[in-house]
């Protein structure tokens, strides 16, 4: 064994104050480090949580102090240099310099940098004809990924605008839910055939079309937007049809990108994300990543693989920080990776992973057929809303090769909790990466 | 107040119980020990009851706030407060709840 990996850690640069740096610096202590802990943060603002960015706080209901990640009186003893971006890392000596130039070097570096809003300029699809250049300056153009542009967005968001959403992903779906509850006519223009449709499937697809249209958002699926048009404020969007849709605002939710490009020159490992084993190694030593920016190596997939949810960035922050210490990992099954959604007053939920050929089973749904329920869907719970309008549950079963692997509820909570638990006890069948060296398993299969 | 008796409740397992109002959960945990908290969470409404339970702490089954079992403290977020705890007695293998006397922190929106 190395001399220097005998030295024991006495201080940890975090870079990236967001959900996962926070959960890394809290993690530290659970598990008793006592040495300096530095917390380098891009924007200047406290931890704060994304997803009511889209949801709760950009309806009004939540204001920014509801956010906070940390608890009330919470005191990790974290020197915090808020405000200034990392723009290098020297992975062999541990240092970090900040855009000002300001250098901080410690024993092992945690990466946390996220991800940030893809737009329509770096869409690889060559979609992005005329839409690039200077697209971002344009009055009522937004993307959403931090506070400011969730204040940005909520102040365009009057009664009677006309909002486009581009992308039916899950944030364009979340904002077009909570536009139309503050009467602004939301639109979602999604490439998809259905929204969710390629991630999900059909009847997943049929199902959130009909949750939205019974909620007043406007659908329109299988198109492509080439621009953005301007020329000082937004009039429209165009089609690749050339079929041009007017619009007051517009919002770009067509995914995202990890923040890497400060590790460019850092001899890291980087491939969509920074490239970790299953355990958030990255390719130097006493180097890990998590959250958005990390690709671990996924044993299933077998590849490096970046997830971008909520649950998985926090809970794999202990995992990564028991590897930076290099402590044994407590011999636990892995839980499946976990999103949520809340839209259109609905609880999406989906647990596992999927690889796009397993088959799907419904096994809570009404028995409404696919076509049936994006044509007539509406029409349907007009009838219904006589009475009480009955909340849409749905639960999809993926199998592959008869197992389990994973499972998506609309309103299911509990039977979502149940599953989890199931998949997670089916996971520990999986058989360890053959990448992976023998010496990072010890612990980490449960007998 | 009788809640069940423990061999009902078998380890690993909760309960909610809506004989109290706002509803409470009961958990034998895997090693063996009961704990009841107040069922509803404090960041929006779910139920505990169907939380994930590792240790000591019970993990919410919509946003993953976890909750001490032994003191209802909140130790991961979105939520910010924590849930009343309530006493256990186990009294010949009945499971006992003792409500406590504070105010419950129920989420926005929710009442009983
Ligand atoms: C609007 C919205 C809604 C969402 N809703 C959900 C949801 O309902 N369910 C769900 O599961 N997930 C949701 N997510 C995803 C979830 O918020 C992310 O998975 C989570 O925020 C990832 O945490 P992170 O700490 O890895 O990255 P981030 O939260 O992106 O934080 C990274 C931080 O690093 C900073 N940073 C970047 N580069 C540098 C640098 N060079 N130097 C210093 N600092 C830097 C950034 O400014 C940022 O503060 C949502 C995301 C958004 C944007
Ligand atoms: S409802 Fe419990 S964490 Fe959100």
């Amino acid at each position: 064994m190395r001399l220097a990996q005998r030295r024991m850690i006495g201080s940890i640069t975090i870079v990236g104050a967001s959900l996962a740096g926070h959960a890394s610096a809290k993690a530290l202590r659970a598990q008793g480090f006592t040495g300096t802990i530095t917390l380098i943060g891009g924007e200047a603002h406290q931890p704060y949580d994304r997803p009511p960015l889209s949801k709760g706080f950009l309806s009004g209901a939540l204001a920014q102090a509801d956010l906070a990640l940390e608890a009330d009186a919470e005191d990790l003893g974290i020197n915090w240099l808020l405000g200034s971006a990392a723009t290098h890392l020297d992975a062999v000596t541990h240092t970090v310099t900040l855009s000002g130039g300001h250098q901080v070097t410690s024993d092992a570096i945690v990466i946390a940098t996220g991800s940030r809003a893809r737009t329509l300029g770096s869409v690889p699809s060559g979609a992005s004809a005329g839409a690039s250049a200077g697209a971002s300056d344009l009055a009522g153009l937004h993307t959403l990924r931090n506070l400011e542009d969730a204040i940005a967005l909520r102040s365009e968001l009057i009664p009677g605008a006309r909002l486009v959403i581009v992308g039916s992903g899950f944030i364009g779906l979340e904002v077009a839910s909570t536009a139309v509850e503050l009467g602004v006519d939301a639109l979602v223009l999604g490439s998809d055939r259905a929204p969710l449709a390629r991630l999900f499937g059909e009847r997943v697809a049929a199902t959130v079309t009909r949750l939205h249209e019974r909620h007043g958002v406007r659908l329109r699926n299988g198109v492509r937007v080439t621009a953005v048009l301007g020329p000082h404020r937004v009039t429209g969007v165009q089609l690749d049809s050339g079929e041009v849709v007017p619009a007051d605002l517009v919002l770009l939710a067509i995914g995202s990108e990890p923040n890497v490009e400060w590790l460019a020159d850092s001899g890291l490992a980087i491939a969509g994300g920074v490239v970790c084993d299953e355990r958030g190694n990255t390719s130097a030593a006493r180097i890990v990543a998590v959250g958005d920016c990390a690709a671990w190596f996924d044993p299933v997939r077998a590849r490096a693989h970046r997830i971008e949810h909520w649950t998985d960035s926090r809970d794999r922050a202990a995992i990564a920080v028991t590897s930076l210490l290099e402590q044994p990992h407590p011999a636990r099954p892995e839980r499946p990776s976990y999103l949520w959604s809340d839209q259109c007053d609905a609880r999406i939920q989906f647990a596992g992973r999927l690889l796009g050929d397993e088959e799907a089973t419904v096994e809570v749904g009404d028995a409404v057929e696919v076509d049936e329920a994006s044509e007539f869907g509406a029409a349907a719970e007009v009838a219904e809303s006589a009475g009480t309008v009955r909340p849409i549950e749905l639960l999809v079963v993926y199998r592959r090769a008869g197992e389990c692997v994973a499972v998506l509820g609309i309103n299911q909570p509990s039977l979502i909790a149940k599953w989890r638990k199931r998949l997670t006890l089916a996971a520990t069948d999986f058989s360890p990466s053959p990448v992976r060296e023998s010496s990072t398993l010890q612990g980490v299969l449960p007998t | 107040m009788r809640i069940c008796s423990l061999a009902e409740l078998a380890r690993g397992e909760a309960l909610r119980f809506d004989g109290v109002s706002p509803p409470i959960a009961v958990f034998h945990t895997e090693d063996g020990q009961v704990f009841a908290i107040d069922d509803t969470c404090t960041h929006q409404d779910a139920s505990l009851a169907d939380g994930w339970v590792e240790g000591c702490e019970v993990e919410c089954p919509l946003h993953a706030s976890r909750f001490d079992l032994r003191t209802g403290a909140v130790d991961a977020p979105p939520a910010k407060r924590g849930v009343r705890s309530h006493s256990v007695t186990l009294q010949d293998g009945e499971i006992h709840v003792t409500l406590s006397e504070d105010v419950p922190a129920l989420p926005p929106g929710v009442s009983y």
